[in-house]
């Protein structure tokens, strides 16, 4: 066994740029001769919403009292060209996870908590299950490069429709889940063979570029009969681009997924080396919705690593309408709890590292299709802890705008931030705190 | 492609019979020159509604138009005169829909059942993760024609361009004519008969043998299509080796 760093002596030195991981993961591939496939989002240190803070109210602005007045979170999404907009009491939703990823008990515990606080959930590559249906007070059903389990009886039964472009672990990359994740229900779902590995396409199968993605959208709008609002989902890399782009396709609700955003099985080298982190995508999609004319008039969601009510409340000063989240969910759930510690050192993992969902063995039954582990988990108990975790978000959130004085969250600007490094100062573009600078603006 | 109009829509043929309480006989005749499609759709859409509902519709003057009678969940039968564009039946549920013309990409993408024939060409995509039901393509259709296919049944009667029956997971594919260069690429479990040459098989797609079960179900799909002038007989039929089902990295360089 390796000895701890306390019995270390002080002569032996790590490498910085081969440490223990880099020498453990050379060594791994040169044994099994296949890259690492795993899941959550990146590891890697990357500028993020921790490098901003919030100037709260003093003598030249006037803070709201907290508790006593009121500080508004309801969202409207869907208000360009649907007929039936999304309504939500806050502006946290739960981004798209498949039933096949998640067990279906975690699906409806999604759908329960979403539901008890009155806010969206989102089905994923695989299609609607009739339990995420029941439970989902509102949902937006996916339309995914795949089409696995697509159907128009459900695209008609959704709240809304989701074109997934691309998601921010692995812009410009399709999926894999793994044989034994494929479960005979997930089989069936699938229109595939049980236990083989089912690839997701990484691009659409009926339409490429920006011209047919309208035409796409057209279609969807016309057998829904417009009453449903379209969103389209991006991984933020050309985000600027890809933003406007979606607008002139027709989009009611944009959703860029910084690549911090999670996954369910996706190369280590894809989730860690493609994309860019969500601080700079919110910038750069609301300078392409403002550019258009467009900000709050088509809805931007922002997903990537959001964790607390800090996290949402800076997404939306930026401009964001809505954040979603997926890992955090998980974690609200019960994943890479220390209660099942035990367990996940016998799969070689510990809690707070494991990230094998591709795996199927998650002894918290959340990324499994096992029924022994499925069982594990209880939908009703998973529900209610989603919900206060929503909750806990929701308040954190008010909590920061009534200090800025803001009497609905939306009311945040970048006006009420300052960053704490200069990257974050030129990514998101408000000074640095203490000063007047925003690095890359006015030709400083 | 707007939601509203305010001009009317312009029907024809209203002499004709009532079949019982439910169903018209006449054909419902819609000008696309002056009917906008929304309306077009939105009465297809709730066909079942309309008491007594029509069965026949005729489509005139479709130039092109894209979603041509997508999202249909009825036993109606829509004749449509002239070329269309993208999507031209898409998700299609139990209705015929026949096109007299050309198709735009994506024809009858994820159809679900019934019937949809074109009596000319189809772009790219035609029937493209379609899960049920029949395609009938008269001519030719264009690259990637059953892309993704979960069970559709699809009948060419000309040649399909490159990457047609791509992860092609369920359903028959029959080429009357030629196949494009890497037909069936990374096909799961559906089935593709080619009559003519096939420029070169995608990853993992192999020939099998024509056996009689095969002859007998190519028999009965050309039928269906009301193509009965080929042999079965002349036909070769390709599949999956199913060597990548499961990753391996000594594969890796098929991929």
């Amino acid at each position: 066994m390796a000895a701890s760093d306390a019995q270390r002596p002080w002569s032996l030195r790590e490498s910085y740029l081969f440490d223990r991981s880099v020498i453990a993961e050379i060594q791994r591939a040169a044994g099994e001769g296949i890259y690492d496939i795993r899941g959550f989002g990146a590891k890697r240190r990357l500028p993020h919403f921790d490098d901003l803070l919030f100037l709260g109210a003093s003598i030249s602005r006037y803070p709201l009292e907290g508790y006593r007045e009121r500080c508004d979170t309801d969202v409207v999404l869907g208000t360009r060209f649907a007929l039936e907009p999304l309504r939500l009491r806050i502006p946290v939703t739960i981004a798209g996870m498949s039933f096949g990823a998640l067990s279906a008990p975690a699906k409806e515990a999604l759908g329960r908590g979403a539901s008890e606080v009155g806010t969206s959930t989102t089905t994923g590559d695989g299609g609607m299950t009739p339990e995420e249906r029941e439970h989902s007070t509102i949902l937006v059903y996916q339309v995914l490069p795949s089409r696995y389990g697509m159907n128009p009886d459900d695209l008609r039964k959704a709240d809304a429709v989701e074109v997934v472009v691309g998601q921010g672990a692995k812009p410009g990359g399709g999926g894999m889940l793994l044989g034994h994740k494929i479960s005979d229900r997930v089989a069936e779902m699938r229109d595939l063979p049980q236990g083989i590995d089912q690839r997701s396409a990484c691009r659409h199968p009926d339409w490429t570029g920006p011209d047919d993605l309208e035409i796409k959208i057209g279609e969807l709008r016309e057998i829904t009969d417009w009453k449903k609002p379209i969103f389209v989902k991006v991984g933020a890399t050309r985000t600027y681009y890809d933003v406007q782009l979606a607008v002139k396709a027709g989009a009611d609700v944009i959703v860029v997924d910084g690549m911090q955003g999670g996954t369910a099985a996706t190369q280590d080298v894809f989730i860690e080396h493609v994309g860019i982190p969500t601080l700079p995508a919110v910038r750069l999609a609301v300078d392409a919705l403002q550019e258009l004319d467009m900000h709050r008039k088509v809805q931007l969601i922002v997903s990537g690593g959001i964790r607390s009510g800090a996290d949402v409340a800076k997404a939306l000063a930026l401009g964001a309408d809505a954040v979603s989240i997926g890992t955090a969910a998980l974690i609200a759930m019960g994943d890479n709890s220390p209660e099942y510690e035990d367990e996940y050192r016998k799969i070689g993992s510990s809690a707070g590292y494991y990230d094998d969902w591709q795996a199927g063995r998650d002894p918290a039954g959340i990324s499994t299709q096992e029924d022994e582990l499925a069982a594990r988990f209880d939908p009703v108990l998973g529900g209610r802890r989603i919900a206060n975790y929503l909750r806990v978000l929701t308040l954190e959130t008010q909590t920061l705008a009534r200090a800025c004085g803001k009497s609905h969250v939306h009311n945040l600007e970048p006006e009420d931030l300052v960053a704490l490094t200069v990257e974050a100062a030129a990514m998101a573009r408000v000074p640095l705190a203490g000063t007047d600078w925003i690095p890359g603006t006015n030709g400083r | 492609m707007g939601a509203g109009s305010g001009r009317r829509l312009r029907v024809g043929a209203s002499e004709g019979l009532t079949v019982g309480a439910a169903e018209t006989t006449a054909a419902e005749v819609v000008d696309l020159a002056v009917t906008p499609l929304r309306e077009l759709n939105q009465r297809l859409h709730d066909v079942a509604r309309e008491r007594p509902h029509p069965r026949r519709w005729r489509v005139v003057n479709p130039n092109g138009a894209h979603a041509v009678a997508c999202g249909l969940d009825a036993e109606v039968d829509v004749e449509i005169e002239g070329h269309v564009g993208y999507y031209c039946a898409g998700m299609n549920k139990m209705a015929t829909v026949r096109v007299r013309g050309n198709a735009g990409t994506g024809l009858a993408e994820n159809m679900m059942s019934g019937t949809v024939v074109v009596d000319g060409n189809a772009s790219q995509s035609a029937g493209a993760t379609g899960r049920g039901g029949l395609l009938v393509v008269h001519g030719d259709a264009a690259a990637r024609c059953g892309i993704s296919m979960k069970g559709v049944d699809i009948v060419v009667k000309g040649s399909v361009g490159h990457l047609s029956g791509f992860m092609a997971q369920a359903g028959r594919l029959v080429v009357c004519g030629d196949a494009g260069e890497a037909l069936g690429d990374s096909i799961y479990e559906a089935r593709l008969y080619v009559r003519g040459d096939v420029a070169t098989l995608g990853a993992d797609c192999v020939e099998k043998p024509l056996r009689d079960e095969h002859r007998a179900e190519l028999r009965e799909l050309l039928g269906r299509a009301a193509l009965d002038g080929f042999d079965p007989a002349e036909f070769r039929r390709y599949g999956s080796a199913r060597t990548l089902y499961n990753f391996k990295v000594d594969n890796a360089g098929a991929y």
